[in-house]
């Protein structure tokens, strides 16, 4: 039998970069944009999170004597403003040039991934070490602080209190988009942009400015995401290509949560569930078995998407104009 | 009235579409509170576009706009609701997973914060006064067109709108309907509102308005007071020359007539299995026109599209008589065959849709390419001859008085008129022994529109079963030898054109059993 007290923790550590990232996409895709750049945000997130953490580390003599808030600050502060201008560059191509978002988001995605693994390499060259990683232990030392009460409430504490502070941050978000989309008036405008621009427009609507925020917001979190992987996650430890395919299954989050974040919180968890099973089924030696299971978290995507088409109620379908690109005076 | 102050002054109001189009040209135009003006020209004479420009969806390119005497730039549609303008468009601007009132709180920014119980009972304050019936929490999707339109009008009233402009709001109204729109109009105008009302039905614009201005090609030609005009004299004026307003309704010699398509207990259902035509039966004979009359939605395009092979059927039968006169009769069954295999059994079969560039047309290909639409699969070579076609979109062109730059100009930019005359002109050329259209003259101005009734009436001259799907029920009153009517899915009787009247078929579109053959 699984032992939940360990998997549980690891299942949730595991799908925090997913909320993060597909929170962040919920609100991009309602604006009307689908943003397939995430994946490649989410590496730049993380990757200007470790340069950021990276220097400041390399500028103190003893890297174990920083300063906490600054520990934190740096790397979010340079996460956040290079997310930011992956969103901005996505926004100026498609809502301003009305590029093709597909062919868009695809391309940021192949640079941002690229972005990431230059400048990891770049940084392991500097390092000189002889292992193909950048480790910032103490940065992540600063990010992994839980509360101090957590280690003695047993079971109880291990589950819901033993994570780091970006845990608690992107349920926050999750759940404070749940309310803004669902219960305000800018939630509800940002959904008529999405649904149908041209009637957000004769509303007196900004579209514009409407989907530049909610893409950049959308980019700022889901590069979070990438954040938490190195910081929290991989204990400060970047190594090239290691965030892997995560942020294509926060994409297929989307779909799999019907465009609802609050309902993203307990499906990022069952996939990132999923994606660690494997190690804690016993499967022995045979390493094939192993295998299939790692296919778990994309096998339940494609039987989600089958599922998703199906339905035909017409609030779980995508944003009306999910991907099109507005013009008013288009004729 | 002229020494009143307009609540809308437009001078020298130009507006031009990248690529040359001048859509607008120093068009000069005042509206006076507390009357109705009928915007009356044909298609592409500009009309949408100088509202929109009042409503801030475009913005011109010269001249002036005045409000209540104060000079305004009305740059963004934001700007027009704060000046009370208020738009109801063509294609209804509603968000069709929100609640009615969802969208009409839609972008309005209350002190009172956003509260859409509160604002809900005001909807219901607003709909009393004017006698409207509004489900506040009731989406969109599930509404009927004229419920839709309701919601729209409401929208603009809670909005403030003291100037309401509606762009062809009848377009899709039962007369019924269409008479309980004007009774609000008429009420609102009461009220002190200035109503701006876009159309091109005559009768309409006589019945409603209190003033009509005309525009032609985009300049402003003049304007009437509408009791001292006729149906004759603004249509001379929006066409700019003598036009006859008779639908023809030439009588095909008896030993013409014969049966050519039998529908039998025909019924089909949609995806998700709602029952579109139930037990539909009929006869359509050669050298007829055979009207389908209904509110939109009542299984018209089901019906064309099970004729057509397009359309799965759950049972019936479509059966198409090539002899009646041999023995015995020769018959083709139609239903469970696709295009192809109608074509193959020597079946000529037009089909004029109505959705022209989904169905009929590729929009981003040229004329020429798409008359190759119909004719691709001729002869055994592997490569396809581009000269027949290429003489037959002239031939089109040339005889249609299609407006276009060359053959070789995709047809998505050309008019809604032009592109429906190149869609007849292939499916006549085809030389059809049935002929299907669906609302063939939709969006089309006078001219365009007597053309196409014309080339119906020929193609019924030369024998041909001809079944015409058409909303404007003068239309089919006039042209059609029988009128069917569609109810729900069910054919709730079959009337002859010469006889009937409006009244009788409008109360048949909207409950069953009306009338009989």
């Amino acid at each position: 039998m699984i032992d939940l007290v360990a998997f549980i923790p690891r299942a949730v550590a595991q799908s925090i970069p997913l909320l993060f990232g597909s929170t962040g996409e919920i609100i991009t895709e309602k604006s009307g944009n689908l943003n397939l750049g995430i994946p490649g945000v989410m590496y730049v997130g993380g990757i200007c999170g470790v340069i950021g953490s990276f220097l400041y580390e390399s500028s103190l003599a003893d890297p174990s004597q920083m300063n906490k808030f600054l520990a934190v600050l740096i790397p979010v502060a340079c996460c956040l403003i290079g997310s930011l201008l992956m969103g901005l560059l996505y926004c100026f191509l498609t809502v301003n040039l009305r590029a093709n978002q597909n062919v868009t988001g695809l391309a940021m995605t192949t640079f941002g991934v690229g972005f990431g693994n230059f400048f990891g390499g770049s940084l392991i060259k500097l390092t000189g070490a002889n292992i193909p990683t950048i480790s910032l232990g103490a940065t992540s030392k600063v990010f992994r602080t839980t509360l101090p009460f957590a280690g003695s409430m047993g079971a109880f504490g291990k589950i819901f209190f033993s994570y780091g502070f970006l845990a608690y941050v992107a349920i926050a978000i999750a759940l404070a988009s749940s309310y803004v989309l669902n219960r305000t008036r800018v939630g509800l405008q940002l959904r008529a942009v999405g649904e149908d621009p041209a009637t957000a427009d004769a509303a007196g609507i900004n579209i514009t400015r409407y989907k530049y925020v909610a893409t950049c917001l959308g980019c700022m979190i889901a590069g979070l995401g990438g954040l938490y992987y190195v910081m929290d996650y991989a204990n400060g430890i970047w190594s090239n290509d290691a965030f892997g395919d995560r942020g294509w299954l926060a994409i297929a989050l989307v779909i799999f949560t019907i465009w609802r974040p609050s309902v993203a919180i307990p499906a990022s968890i069952l996939f990132g569930g999923l994606y660690i099973l494997y190690l804690f089924i016993p499967t022995g030696e045979n390493l094939a078995i192993k295998e299939l299971y790692k296919m778990l978290p994309y096998v339940v995507t494609i039987i989600v998407l089958v599922f998703s088409s199906l339905r035909n109620k017409r609030e779980n379908q995508p944003p009306e104009s999910l991907g099109l690109p507005y013009f008013r005076e288009d004729r | 009235m002229a020494d009143r102050l307009p609540a809308v002054r437009m001078r020298g109001i130009t507006k031009e579409f990248a690529g040359k189009v001048v859509a607008n040209k120093n068009v000069d135009l005042d509206i006076y509170r507390g009357e109705i003006l009928a915007l009356l020209g044909e298609n592409g004479s500009g009309k949408t576009t100088l509202m929109n420009m009042l409503s801030g969806i475009y913005y011109p390119d010269a001249g002036t706009i005045e409000i209540n005497g104060k000079h305004r730039v009305i740059s963004s549609p934001k700007e027009a609701i704060d000046l009370g303008i208020g738009m109801i468009h063509q294609h209804f601007k509603l968000v069709n997973v929100f609640t009615a009132a969802e969208n009409i709180v839609l972008g309005m920014n209350e002190p009172s914060g956003f509260d859409l119980k509160a604002a809900s009972e005001r909807i219901r304050q607003v709909c009393d006064t004017y006698g409207f019936d509004v489900d506040p929490n009731q989406k969109i999707y599930d509404m009927s067109v004229s419920q839709k339109q309701t919601v729209e009008i409401v929208k603009q009233l809670y909005r403030g709108a003291e100037i309401l402009i509606l762009d062809e709001p009848t377009a899709v109204l039962t007369p019924q309907e269409t008479d309980k729109l004007f009774a609000v109009l008429r009420n609102m105008r009461d009220d002190g509102k200035t109503v701006v009302i876009i159309t091109h039905k005559l009768h309409e614009v006589l019945d409603i308005s209190d003033r009509v201005a005309v525009l032609r090609k985009g300049e402003y030609v003049g304007e009437m007071i509408t009791t001292e005009t006729t149906a004759q004299e603004m249509t001379n004026m929006m066409v700019g020359h003598q036009v006859s307003l008779n639908i023809e309704r030439p009588d095909v010699e008896m030993d013409y007539r014969m049966e050519r398509i039998r529908v039998k207990n025909l019924t089909v259902r949609n995806n998700e299995g709602v029952v579109k035509l139930d037990d539909v039966s009929f006869t359509a004979y050669t050298g007829e026109i055979l009207g389908i009359a209904g509110i939109s939605g009542s299984g018209q395009k089901e019906l064309l599209e099970a004729i057509a092979g397009l359309q799965p059927v759950e049972s019936g039968s479509v059966e198409y008589v090539v002899d009646a006169n041999s023995t015995p009769e020769e018959v083709e069954q139609l239903i469970g065959m696709d295009p192809i295999k109608i074509a193959q059994m020597g079946v000529v079969l037009s089909f004029v849709p109505e959705d022209r560039l989904g169905m009929g047309l590729v929009g981003s290909m040229d004329l020429t390419d798409n008359m190759m639409l119909r004719s691709f699969r001729d002869g055994m070579s592997p490569f396809t001859d581009r000269k027949a076609p290429k003489h037959l979109a002239e031939l089109v062109v040339d005889e249609l008085e299609v407006n276009t730059p060359s053959v070789s100009t995709p047809v998505r930019r050309l008019s809604g008129g032009n592109v429906q005359k190149v869609l007849v002109g292939r499916e006549i050329a085809a030389a059809p022994t049935v002929l299907l259209s669906a609302y063939a003259v939709r969006g089309l101005d006078v001219n365009s529109s007597y053309l196409i009734y014309d080339l119906l009436n020929r193609q019924k001259g030369n024998g041909v079963a001809v079944i015409y799907v058409g909303e404007d029920l003068d239309v089919l009153l006039e042209l059609c030898d029988r009128i069917l009517v569609l109810c729900g899915g069910k054919v709730s009787g079959i009337v002859d054109g010469r006889t009937t009247n409006k009244n009788e078929v409008g109360l048949m579109m909207t409950k069953l059993g009306g009338g009989e053959e």
